[in-house]
């Protein structure tokens, strides 16, 4: 059963940015990484999900659910909002300050609920945009190159937590980035969009034995490198993220 | 000779080299701390250090002794300016007599009335024409509009509307003070990053939470601006008033005095208005301070 429909999807704008005849289903819980060069129209298509495109043109049809998150490339945290009032902004109810403090818990950040924004690394900020997100008990994930702006440590460490969350919490993710490694570790599916069209749909199925697995990931890794127009000389570098997090 | 443990000796040696290249490294690490330290003598600060509580004294403090140098030397003229002390002696006259209290009572309650109707109209139009296209359209262009009148101007007419009476002071007060915090406002309110609202979009807040947590807070840094330029408007605007039509309040008694040539009393009246003025920005700033912890700027 699909959280996500799109059908016939087709976005203009008069600057930029196009969707020609995108469909695209995500089942409940499943983890799907949305790749493609920059102007390929990815960011387009998360916010015209996100129902963030205002002044669009355009046709189609978009059923999402109504309990869907965004989580921005900019931790996006209100900086005259302490770090659990931004967590828990916007929430109704009683009990909203404690799972506030239950989701900081869960990205480990139990003791920082009292501090500012700025007081925050970049890798924390985007933490706590996590957080803020899975309070919310969304059915969709939408995540728009979430990572792009961290170092490769913290990034890492934030795959392993976003997979972790994502395995307890099992909403749907749509995750948009440019990173193809990042995409086959993360991901069930690898949707890459190409000039506002989807030109390959991709299941990851790492196989758990790790030759079979470094094997699969280096395919992978060649193919879809190949559908962005980077040619690579067959025996790509095993990359060092999937080294260190193996 | 018999070396029974000729690994030791070894070990030894081994060790000295040990020894020996650690030094050198030890020396290395002092040699790239020094560095550092250097780098850093070399940095040139150009942000500010951390501001004196009381720094912002110092100018005013700078005018009371060239005042009172020059009063004292006899380079200025007491006919044409009395000396500070003068307007000492004559304050404390005023205090024992009980007008100066009396007289600054009522100015200052005006003046808050004043300013409190003039923030409020000021933020709410601000609000109104910063948050809705219509209201933009009608109240801006109105608001450009008064700007242009000076407040001298429109006296004659408010004294036709509201009579001569508290109403009218009130009245001019606040028209005067809704200026300045309605622009700043509404351009603070304007410069609001759009992120910020669709992240508001996106965690599906309502318009009340929206004004409440996203707007208000992010358009308070302008809104304080405004309150700074409306507190020194009100009691200017009072000046005017109080000067005009008026039987109490601290312009009246400069108008009684100067009507008497009571200098000294007329500059009683002068070095109050300056210390309201002085008194009520600092305090706008304290209010600046404690509602903007959450900001790391250069002043800040």
């Amino acid at each position: 059963m699909s959280v996500v429909r799109i059908r016939n999807l087709t976005r203009r704008f008069t600057q930029k940015g196009v969707l020609d005849g995108v469909d695209l289903d995500i089942a409940r819980g499943e983890f799907v990484a949305l790749l493609g060069r920059s102007g390929s129209g990815k960011s387009t298509l998360l916010r015209a999900l996100a129902g963030l495109d205002h002044e669009a043109n355009g046709a189609g049809e978009i059923v999402v659910p109504d309990r869907l998150s965004v989580v921005f490339q900019d931790a996006r945290l209100l900086p005259w909002k302490r770090v659990l009032d931004n967590v828990v902004l916007g929430l109704d109810g009683k009990d909203s300050r404690d799972r506030g403090r239950e989701a900081l818990a869960e990205v480990e950040l139990t003791g920082r609920e009292r501090s500012w924004p700025y007081e925050l690394s970049g890798g924390e900020q985007q933490r706590v945009a996590l957080a803020r997100s899975l309070v919310r008990r969304p059915e969709l994930l939408l995540a728009d190159e979430p990572f792009g702006a961290l170092d490769a440590l913290t990034r890492i460490r934030m795959h392993v937590l976003l997979r972790r969350l994502s395995a307890a919490h099992n909403p749907a993710v749509l995750l948009v980035t440019h990173d193809v490694d990042e995409a086959i570790e993360l991901a069930d599916r690898v949707v890459v969009l190409d000039a506002g069209r989807i030109v390959a749909d991709i299941r990851v199925a790492l196989p758990t034995d790790t030759a079979a697995r470094r094997d699969r990931f280096a395919t992978l890794q060649h193919d879809l490198l190949a559908l962005l127009g980077v040619e690579t000389d067959g025996i790509t570098q095993y990359s060092t993220r999937q080294r260190m997090s193996a | 000779m018999n070396a029974p443990f000729p690994h030791a000796a070894m070990t030894a040696a081994y060790l000295g080299t040990v020894a020996s290249v650690s030094t050198f490294k030890l020396d290395a690490v002092d040699d790239i701390a020094a560095a550092a330290r250097d780098r850093r003598e070399r940095t040139r600060r150009l942000g500010l250090d951390t501001p004196l509580a009381w720094g912002w004294l110092l100018g005013p403090l700078l005018l009371l002794l060239y005042w009172s140098v020059f009063s004292i030397t006899g380079f200025l003229d007491t006919r044409i300016l009395p000396a500070p002390w003068t307007a000492l002696t004559a304050g404390i006259e005023l205090v024992r007599d009980g007008r100066l209290q009396a007289n600054l009572a009522v100015s200052a309650w005006r003046a808050a009335q004043g300013l409190a109707f003039g923030t409020v109209v000021g933020v709410v139009l601000a609000l109104v024409s910063g948050l809705s296209l219509l209201g933009g359209y009608v109240i801006d262009g109105l608001v450009q509009l008064k700007r242009g009148i000076p407040v001298l101007a429109l006296i004659p007419f408010m004294i036709l509307w509201f009579g001569v009476g508290e109403a009218m002071k009130v009245t001019v007060i606040a028209v005067t003070v809704f200026a300045p915090i309605y622009i700043h406002t509404h351009s603070a309110l304007r410069a609001i990053d759009l992120k910020q609202v669709e992240l508001a979009e996106t965690l599906g807040l309502r318009r009340s939470t929206f004004i409440r947590h996203v707007v208000l807070p992010g358009a308070l840094p302008g809104m304080l601006l405004g309150l700074r330029f409306g507190v020194t408007a009100a009691w200017l605007a009072l000046v005017v008033v109080e000067q005009l039509n008026a039987t109490s309040g601290i312009g009246y008694m400069i108008t009684l005095a100067r009507n008497y040539a009571q200098t000294d009393v007329m500059l009683v009246g002068l070095v109050v208005y300056a210390i309201l003025g002085l008194g009520s920005d600092a305090v706008v700033r304290v209010i600046q301070r404690r509602a903007l912890t959450w900001r790391r700027t250069l002043g800040a």
